[in-house]
């Protein structure tokens, strides 16, 4: 079998159809399951009793948040550097997911915060960084969507992931040191010395089920992208497939 | 050829005294406009003086990037350049450098009489325009990327300040920490090592990532 065939959009629609049932309803199952273990079978916290549960979507959320903006990055300079559409198409539709899950990462940080830590919002050094990373997807997805031909607007978007990629690293170096140099009123993430055993369990399926979600809907999104930009081939290979 | 670009553009922002004028004026009024904002407190003037410099000569950078590539596009001559046989690296490099001499230096040249107007003392004055001078090119450097990437866009000079002004943050920590580092007493060379460390590098990668810009804007 081929599997460069799959790298032509219109023989990838079909495919993505097809592939969007067995991500989706694994995500669903694994959010049930994840959701439940963290709300009824996981101990309170001694320190932050029920409060801490809401980072079982909260780590998850800023993790996909960050490995997605690479993921985009690395899709979009593939597509630039082979001129591979499919892979442009991908880039643009992570980067939706990536920006919704960084800022749903903000959203509930701040829900955490205010019962833990008294207030919704610190210019903590992890939390600037998130808040930028998320400004960085918004010009992703904004540059690309005043560019009214596509194909400009993937290699666009290529050009900005990449430098934006370059860039994160040292971002997060300097806000970190910034963080330090205004070191009053930082207040420290509390270390647990350890974590209990459903808490992890809770976490790591949770960021199962999120990863499953994301690959289900970007690949529904991609379909959407397809269509729209090649309605004709792609409602043909649906068709004769 | 780098001279010569550089040499054009100089004569062309010449023709046009206004525009470089414009960019200063900007830069002289959003400082001028924080002490009355805040308060006239000769304190609390001076602990937020570096910040409010630095964040307006990023806003002041903002102004003259739209201009950057935007004319010669009008008019076709970036076209023509395209098509030279040199590099477009060193016909990128010759544009910011350009851009730099006319809107960036003046800039950084009348900062101390903001500083002074701020009541900073004469030593972190030195750090001010020493932190301005190394990272001002990495304004035009990373901005010439969000000016390229955005050409002929509809609303691009909107959509440069959304591209370009995250990537501009670790300049505008270490720029204004050197100065705050002055203030409070710390050695704030770490931090201007930081910022000719940026200059450097973006010396060497921006304009080739510009440049791959403008070969996806112009096809």
């Amino acid at each position: 079998m081929n599997l460069y065939k799959y790298a032509s959009p219109t023989n990838f629609y079909p495919l993505a159809g097809k592939l969007i049932p067995w991500f989706a309803t694994p995500a669903a199952i694994l959010f049930a399951v994840g959701l439940f273990v963290g709300f009824f079978i996981a101990p309170p916290d001694f320190q932050q009793g029920d409060a801490y549960r809401i980072m079982f979507i909260h780590v998850p959320a800023a993790w996909l948040g960050m490995l997605l903006y690479v993921l985009m990055a690395f899709y979009a300079g593939i597509g630039w550097a082979f001129n591979a559409r499919l892979a442009s198409m991908m880039a643009s539709s992570i980067a939706i997911t990536g920006a919704m899950f960084t800022f749903l990462a903000l959203v509930t940080g701040a829900f955490w915060g205010k019962p833990t830590w008294g207030t919704w919002w610190v210019w903590d050094a992890r939390m600037t960084s998130t808040l930028i990373l998320m400004f960085l997807y918004i010009g992703f997805i904004s540059l690309q969507s005043s560019i009214e031909d596509p194909r400009r607007a993937d290699r666009a978007g290529a050009v900005l992931a990449l430098v934006g990629v370059i860039n994160v690293p040292i971002i997060y170096f300097s806000v970190q040191w910034w963080n330090t140099l205004h070191q009053g009123a930082t207040i420290r993430i509390l270390q647990k010395p350890t974590i209990h055993g459903s808490m992890l369990w809770s976490m790591l399926i949770m960021l199962a089920a999120c990863w499953l979600y994301s690959v289900a809907v970007v690949l529904i999104r991609v379909r959407c992208i397809i269509l729209e930009r090649e309605q004709n081939a792609a409602r043909f290979a649906e068709v004769t497939v | 050829m780098l001279r010569w670009i550089v040499w054009r553009d100089l004569l062309v922002a010449w023709r046009r005294r206004a525009d470089a004028l414009s960019t200063l004026f900007f830069f002289v009024i959003v400082v001028s406009l924080f002490p009355l904002g805040v308060g006239p407190e000769s304190e609390l003037l001076r602990s937020i003086a570096p910040g409010v410099v630095w964040v307006a000569a990023l806003l002041a950078s903002m102004l003259s990037l739209g201009r950057l590539f935007a004319n010669d596009y009008q008019d076709g001559t970036l076209e023509q350049l395209l098509l030279t046989p040199q590099p477009l690296y060193l016909v990128v490099l010759g544009k910011v450098g350009a851009q730099w001499l006319t809107s960036e230096l003046p800039l950084v040249c009348i900062a101390p009489l903001l500083g002074i107007q701020f009541g900073l003392s004469n030593e972190t004055l030195v750090i001010l325009v020493v932190g301005l001078i190394l990272g001002t090119p990495v304004l035009s450097l990373i901005g010439s990327i969000g000016a390229a990437l955005t050409l002929g866009l509809r609303g691009s000079s909107v959509l440069i300040s959304i591209l370009v002004l995250p990537l501009y943050i670790p300049v505008l920590i270490f720029g204004a920490g050197a100065v705050e580092a002055n203030i409070i007493g710390q050695p704030a060379v770490s931090h201007l090592y930081l910022l000719g460390a940026m200059t450097v590098l973006s010396i060497i990668f921006a304009p080739w990532a510009t440049a791959a810009a403008l070969r996806i804007s112009i096809e």
